[in-house]
């Protein structure tokens, strides 16, 4: 006898929950897990089955989180707590910091919290397992059910953007779980930032189920439940504090820190530039400044204008950029001296040059925020593209102007 | 902390309106607000365009165009000549979103 099988046997002689069998029309009752594997996708079979796996091949990424599973007339559902290990923790910070996040999703299918009865609130949930986390983190003691949906991994708000947080996979996913058959009820719970694509009227239209929508954030999930699925004006909107803004740097920093390494050796290689070949002193006291000053550009625009953003002043991004960039600037031109020499066609570069990549970088910010819209950025852009595009032209002929003076050319 | 002025696409059309409140329900910007019977817009300039009052208006009240409000993807876009699209499920690039 298989290991999944022995499972199976002891799982069925000792449910957790047994539910109704008579409710369930002709459910196949699942004997393989196979149907909804990790990596097989919807598959034309008519097999239904609720959860993604058994508690015999919990996949890796999912880790401490499964800690039993509870047979149901449509298979066996993973059990999971609302406990947040420091792995979990762990794989937090690798997804705040860079590419970790991309491939961080976990099978789709129907989980558990505590010990839910076919009368248990079902809460909807992308298959990004940091979305996951911040769900089921927030359901400690609660018995509930969890419908994961297929997004790519991709998060809530993002993936409802896209539409594939949306109406036809959430009820594809109704469907193939079996959640009619699972729950005597017919409401589910999805997530406020799911509504951009989810049509609550349509999902009801075609699989019967009512659709309410939760709290913005999963922390304010039990107080949504306790008062009967109400929510309060505050859980209705998104914050942009301090912190929510903190956390979203590193992936602004961080890309843009990629071209730096190429950038500085540019500018060190013009730097010492001569006319007989390229000489290693000029290239560091003259290039070493210049390509500090770019560090802070990125500075600037990265970091700094996300941190302190409400306090800079204009709306548009790419404003608060290039304010952002031209102080921090003169501050390393004026403030701090950095310049050797304070070279006049050198200072007249910085000036031209760096605010714009501030502004360009605080403007790819606009992706991140909870409160800019597509047709504010398509204006910043029309407006600003072309003024980047004649800065870059005017510092580039800053630059050969120097290098020229530095000949004795002019 | 609101955005550019007089730039949001939002329409809505009250006489439509049915009053059943979804717009208020899903809008995280409050930009809706239940007012007797009927919705009202509180703020259009708070508006960030996400589409989620439009798909849930089963009246036809409301219009907007949504899309992606990420400088990377509209830049991409006026480059490649297609439809803004978030970058994000590619491998390929540091998308905005995570």
């Amino acid at each position: 006898m298989r290991d999944s099988e022995k499972i199976m046997e002891k799982t069925s002689l000792k449910p957790l929950v047994i539910l109704e069998q008579g409710r369930v029309p002709a459910a196949p009752r699942v004997a393989q897990i196979s149907c909804c594997a990790p990596g097989a996708r919807a598959s034309g079979s008519a097999a239904v089955c609720a959860g993604a796996f058994g508690a015999d091949s919990v996949p890796e990424i999912l880790g401490k989180a499964v800690i039993g599973e509870i047979e149901t007339s449509y298979g066996r559902v993973p059990v999971v707590s609302a406990d947040i290990s420091r792995r979990d923790r762990w794989n937090e910070l690798r997804c705040r910091l860079g590419n970790f996040r991309m491939n961080y999703a976990i099978p789709p299918g129907i989980y558990a919290v505590g010990s839910p009865r076919p009368d248990s609130d079902v809460l909807v949930s992308a298959n990004y397992k940091l979305s996951f986390d911040r769900l089921r983190g927030a359901l400690a003691g609660r018995d509930l059910w969890i419908l994961v949906i297929d997004t790519a991994g991709i998060n809530v708000w993002c993936a409802a953007g896209k539409g594939t947080f949306g109406t036809d996979e959430l009820a594809r996913r109704i469907g193939i779980h079996g959640l009619g058959g699972m729950v005597t009820h017919r409401r589910i719970i999805v997530p406020q930032l799911g509504a951009p694509g989810v049509s609550a009227a349509e999902v009801k239209k075609r699989t019967g189920f009512r659709v309410h929508f939760g709290p913005v954030r999963a922390s304010d999930i039990p107080a949504y439940l306790d008062a009967g699925l109400k929510a309060t004006p505050g859980m209705r909107e998104v914050g942009f504090g301090l912190v929510d803004r903190l956390v979203l740097t590193p992936l602004e920093f961080v890309p843009a820190m990629k071209m730096f390494p190429l950038a500085a050796l540019i500018i060190l290689a013009v730097s010492g530039l001569e006319m007989n070949g390229i000489l290693f002193g000029a290239a560091w006291r003259n290039g070493a400044p210049v390509v500090l000053l770019l560090f802070a550009a990125v500075v600037a625009g990265a970091f700094l204008v996300p941190l302190v953003l409400p306090f800079i002043p204009f709306r548009s991004f790419a404003l608060k950029g290039f304010l952002a960039g031209a102080a921090v600037n003169a501050l390393l031109l004026h403030g701090v001296d950095v310049l050797p020499g304070r070279d006049a066609y050198l200072t007249a570069f910085s000036y031209l040059l760096f605010p714009v990549i501030s502004s360009y970088l605080a403007l790819q910010f606009t992706g991140a925020t909870a409160y800019t819209g597509i047709s504010g950025v398509k204006k910043e852009l029309k407006y600003a593209l072309p003024v980047y595009a004649v800065f870059c032209v005017l510092s580039a002929s800053a630059l050969v102007a120097w290098k020229l003076a530095g000949w004795g050319l002019i | 902390m609101k955005y550019l002025k007089n730039v949001a696409t939002l329409s809505y059309n009250a006489e439509k309106c049915t009053g059943c409140g979804r717009c208020a329900e899903v809008c995280p910007r409050a930009v809706f607000a239940m007012d007797g019977k009927r919705a009202a817009v509180t703020d259009r300039d708070r508006c960030m365009e996400c589409g989620a009052c439009a798909r849930n208006c089963a009246y036809g009240a409301i219009s907007v165009s949504a899309g992606v409000g990420c400088a990377a993807a509209i830049t991409n876009a006026l480059i490649t000549g297609g439809e803004p699209s978030c970058d994000c499920s590619s491998s390929s690039k540091g998308g905005c979103c995570g």
